[in-house]
């Protein structure tokens, strides 16, 4: 089974790719909750290497925005991974940044709850369908109403109206008999 | 008033009321964020004539400390007694669009980026 939600780039990348790996359930979430800035920041210092500052301005800003981009995208990745994976099972979670010509891509892949992902699924839908720009400011206002709405998918709202993201996710089942289900979430942005 | 974190610092400047937001903050949900929220309302409730929230040293803000800084500012959209700035800097690239957020939320609210 193999199911793609969104906007999603399923192929391999001959450029560079930088692949962080880890399993979730090591330590406690508390003491992995730093390693995710940790990651995060050193994936957008990894990044500015390809875009070098030249004597101007410009090109120093540039570089400025691109790190503060992949940090925040990284991390809010990484932060849902920790969050929403499966921790009955033993599956790695992986966070990947590809470089293409104009754009990076992140993949975060993390194995997920059968039970979870319906309602997963429906916060997708809604996601492609809706305009971003007001199903973020909704989400804010029912937040501020509501203290336990944890799962609000605000990161990834951001990432859409802040950062003008292109999303996508790929369902799959990794291994048959015992069950191991993953999602792979891929953030493209222009750069 | 001053809560303090391994990448993180925020206090309360009472003479100026200016609660200042430094190094990064990443906690893990509004559970975690309960004690800045609390420290922003307690400002509040000690009922200056003005507040501001100085971003300029924040380094970085996770979702979930957006959703803290939204509500916060939500309720804020009823007191009308009350004037809040928001310092932010231009320096830091995302401050810019918290801060255009926010300002949605509130559209009287005070900005101001250095």
């Amino acid at each position: 089974m193999k199911e793609i939600f969104g906007y999603y780039v399923d192929k391999p990348l001959n450029n560079d790719q930088l692949t962080v790996k880890f399993s979730p359930s090591s330590i406690s979430i508390k003491d992995r909750w730093k390693n995710n800035g940790l990651s995060a920041d050193f994936m957008a210092d990894y990044l500015t290497t390809f875009f070098p500052k030249d004597d101007s301005d410009v090109g120093a800003q540039k570089q400025v925005e691109i790190k503060s981009t992949a940090s925040y995208i990284a991390n809010e990745l990484l932060e849902n991974s920790m969050k929403y994976c499966d921790y009955s099972v033993r599956l790695p979670i992986t966070i990947q940044l590809q470089l293409d010509a104009d754009q990076i891509r992140f993949f975060v892949t993390n194995s997920i709850n059968k039970d979870s992902i319906e309602g997963f699924k429906n916060f997708i839908e809604e996601l492609v369908v809706a305009d971003p720009q007001e199903l973020y400011f909704n989400q804010l206002e029912k937040n501020a109403e509501n203290p336990d709405n944890t799962a609000s998918g605000l990161g990834l709202l951001s990432m859409i109206n802040d950062y003008s993201a292109m999303l996508g996710w790929k369902f799959e089942i990794i291994q048959e008999k015992p069950e191991i289900l993953a999602v792979t979430t891929m953030v493209q942005v222009s750069i | 008033m001053e809560i303090l974190g391994d990448n993180y610092k925020v206090c309360y400047e009472t003479t100026s009321a200016t609660i200042n937001f430094h190094g990064s903050l990443r906690l893990n949900g509004m559970e975690e964020y309960a004690p800045i929220l609390k420290l922003l309302n307690d400002v509040v409730d000690s009922n200056p004539a003005r507040i501001t929230l100085n971003l300029m040293h924040l380094d970085f803000l996770n979702s979930s400390g957006i959703t803290m800084l939204s509500k916060f500012v939500i309720g804020m959209r009823t007191n009308k007694s009350m004037h809040m700035m928001i310092l932010g800097a231009n320096s830091i690239p995302w401050q810019s669009k918290l801060l255009k957020n926010l300002q949605k939320l509130m559209p009287n609210l005070n900005l101001k980026m250095v």
